[in-house]
């Protein structure tokens, strides 16, 4: 199907259902109950969900594939939203020319970035990344004002030309959209206490990132990724063998750009709106953590990581003191406090310690990710299956 | 002639923090051979002590006041400060107003102590695996440092001042000849630069006129053929990692009073120490330095006025494009030496 194997196809799949039904999925508690802050079924989070699952699935593509470790992805998410809130204010608040030009820039910086970066290689090549990003944020904050907004960003206002779109009535705020269909616009599903939103904007995004992994599979399974591969694990080698690997890193690096700026699109198409912060390099920090802890070089554990960082995000910012003391109640009073008291630096607005130390963990002791722990858990299940089956059945082959 | 004296000062102060980090993280890099991404974290933990010395200096209790009791009749409550108690109230005076230059007394052992623990219990287990699996692991420790920091400290600022005597400025331009009142430069700065220069100087006699910083010269330079003449090289790399913390956490604790320390101070530095290490060359502790003062005066010059009519927002990059042309063109560094991390 579509040119995938059947486990490919399966993988997709499954991807698809999660997007599908994630408005379910993430609303696990009824409306009105204590737990329903927990619920993550809004649309502003479900879109940042699959759009940093983009942005993830494209940095996975550079350095899953080749090893090359980029410390400088954000710049390309902000390149790509400042062109296409660009886009929406100059041409048409829809989004598809918004999103259209946001990759085509973002893939133009990202091969002067790359071109000259990729001339050198391991921690050289971090610094390189780190420093063109960190140069873009320092332009877009002072000098760039013009373009960026400054510190103020920028919206999309009704003063704005917009010639394909004509002049809104006065004080209209532009909204965005895809052929009239606003990306704000929601329905409602009420069953029981449950109320479960469908949001038109997730679901474009949802789609777009379908695409966008469907790509990275394509990607990862033919003879370009397996060079890219071979890059990684030896690149002396490649180069021994009189190929010249540059070309293929670079569209590595390029595709990565274009997928960053694929997502800072949507952000825009989403949220329409961009500040320089999306540029600092701990926005490319993030991406890499993101990556990291789904399981690099897998296909499906950079959507995993972006998604779990995502929802953790929200669900343990939101934990304070007051909710801590509800959990712990049961407990009798010293020890109740003893757990708050331990468990309190770590919530709310502790969870970059959270963040931060899990993350650690996974470099430490699962250096595949996610990933890696599934198939270890699956593994220990299934030898301990085989191992019943087949009592003494190991065969040793003759020396 | 006078503005660019101006700003020959002005870089090296900044300059003077650049080369005590950079030296620092090669002084890792070198020996361990770790990318080290949480080297703006010890940079920050030094001025957070400093903070914390001053804060330790004016802890006090509450004593009854012996003159009588308040409008209510009750017994009047004095704070005491356990400094004024002990040395008396000029010398506590003193002690507090001189809190930063002495909470280095208090810094040196508290990031020995890190730097031990962090090798030891960490980076120790890196030395084998891949440089972006060392960059990765000591990135989230650098987040988890700050979040740490935060989390005790609070987000905002701790202004941590001067003492009072090295409150003022020093009027170079009348001493030098110019108009006065042209080149004037705080005296704490001017502090900071000779302080940076003492330490560099120290570190380099260090490594140069002992035996242990021979033999750790011979490990930085062939580390398995130290190790088979039967010397515990591993033992005097972590003692070096320690001194390269408190190198970095000195620089820090002297900082506080240029910048208040805030716990992303650490993330800031990083970024441009390991510019400056690039520059400078990976793994040369002299290139560190040069490297380190030159990009703090370059960039003080890319602040000028007249250099910001011409190319304006120049003083936001120029760190980056020199580094930027540098790797490129002299991909070792100003004076990295063959061999060292090459690609």
């Amino acid at each position: 199907m579509l040119g995938l194997t059947k486990r490919d196809a399966g993988l997709l799949a499954i991807v698809a259902a999660l997007c599908i039904f994630a408005p379910f999925i993430l609303n696990p508690f009824p409306e009105g109950s204590g737990m329903a802050q927990f619920n993550a079924g809004y649309p502003d989070l479900m879109q940042r969900l699959v759009i940093f699952g983009i942005f993830a699935i494209g940095f996975n593509i550079l350095f899953g594939l080749t090893g090359y470790l980029s410390f400088g992805h954000a710049a390309f998410l902000g390149v790509g939203s400042y062109a296409a809130i660009w886009m929406m204010k100059l041409l048409t608040m829809n989004v598809i020319p918004a999103i259209i030009i946001s990759v085509l820039v973002a893939g133009l910086f990202s091969l002067l970035v790359g071109y000259i970066s990729l001339r050198r290689s391991g921690i050289y090549f971090s610094i390189l990344t780190l420093a063109f990003a960190q140069m873009s944020y320092a332009l877009a904050y002072s000098v760039l004002t013009p373009i960026t907004g400054g510190e103020t960003g920028l919206q999309p206002k009704y003063t704005d030309p917009r010639i394909l779109d004509g002049a809104l009535e006065g004080g209209a705020t532009p909204q965005a959209n895809l052929f009239g269909l606003s990306m704000k616009s929601s329905t409602e599903l009420n069953i029981g206490d449950w109320v479960f939103t469908f949001n038109a904007g997730y679901y474009i995004a949802a789609f777009v990132m379908l695409i966008a992994f469907y790509l990275s599979i394509r990607i990862f399974r033919s003879p370009f990724g397996m060079m890219l591969r071979a890059v990684k694990s030896n690149q002396q080698r490649m180069n021994y063998t009189g190929l010249n690997s540059k070309p293929y890193t670079l569209a590595a690096f390029v595709i990565s750009g274009m997928y960053a700026g694929l997502a800072g699109g949507l952000l825009v198409a989403m949220d329409t709106q961009v500040g320089a912060e999306r540029m600092f390099w701990t926005a490319s920090g993030e991406v890499v953590i993101m990556t990291i802890l789904g399981g690099a070089g897998t296909l499906i554990g950079p959507v995993l990581g972006a998604g779990l960082i995502k929802y953790m995000e929200n669900i343990v910012s939101k934990i304070n003191k007051t909710v801590l003391e509800q959990w712990f109640a049961f407990m009798p009073d010293g020890i109740e406090d003893l757990l708050v008291t331990l468990v309190y630096p770590f919530v709310g607005k502790g969870w970059h310690l959270t963040l931060g130390l899990v993350f650690m963990l996974v470099v430490i002791f699962l250096p595949g990710g996610l990933v890696e722990g599934g198939s270890r858990v699956g593994n220990m299940f299934r030898r301990k299956k085989t191992d019943t089956d087949t009592p003494a059945g190991k065969t040793t082959p003759a020396e | 002639m006078d503005a660019i004296f101006l700003q020959i000062l002005n870089g090296l102060d900044k300059g003077s923090a650049y080369a005590l980090i950079a030296l620092g993280l090669t002084l890792i890099f070198g020996t361990l051979g770790v990318v080290n991404f949480a080297h703006g974290a010890l940079f920050m933990i030094g001025a957070f002590c400093a903070v914390t010395f001053s804060q330790i200096l004016t802890l006090s209790h509450k004593a009854t006041e012996p003159t009588g009791t308040d409008f209510l009749g009750n017994p009047k409550f004095d704070d005491i400060m356990y400094v004024h108690e002990w040395f008396g109230q000029s010398t506590g005076d003193w002690m507090i107003d001189w809190a930063v230059p002495l909470s280095i007394l208090f810094t040196v052992p508290v990031m020995i102590a890190i730097g031990f623990i962090m090798e030891r219990g960490l980076i120790k287990h890196f030395y084998n695996r891949p440089h972006a699996d060392q960059i990765l692991v000591t990135f989230g420790l650098a987040i988890l440092l700050g979040e740490l920091i935060k989390y005790f400290y609070g987000a905002n600022p701790y202004p941590t001042p001067a003492p009072a005597a090295f409150a003022g400025s020093f009027d170079f331009g009348a001493m030098l000849g110019f108009d006065p009142n042209t080149i004037i430069y705080p005296y704490w700065r001017l502090i900071y630069f000779c302080f940076a220069a003492v330490v560099i100087g120290a570190v380099f006699a260090f490594l140069q006129f002992t035996t242990f910083g021979m033999v750790v010269r011979a490990g930085m330079a062939d580390r398995e053929t130290v190790g088979l003449l039967g010397i515990n090289i591993d033992k005097r790399f972590t003692i070096m990692f320690g001194i390269a913390a408190a190198v970095t956490g000195m620089a820090g604790a002297m900082y506080a009073p240029i910048n208040s320390p805030n716990y992303n101070m650490g993330m800031d530095f990083l970024v441009l120490s390991f510019v400056v290490v690039v520059v400078g060359g990976m793994g040369s502790l002299p290139g560190a330095v040069l490297a380190g003062f030159l990009l703090g005066i370059v960039e003080s010059f890319a602040s000028m006025g007249a250099v910001l009519e011409v190319i304006p927002g120049i003083n936001q990059i120029i760190i980056y494009l020199v580094a930027i042309i540098i790797l490129l063109t002299r991909p070792r560094g100003l004076l990295g030496r063959a061999g060292v991390m090459e690609d």
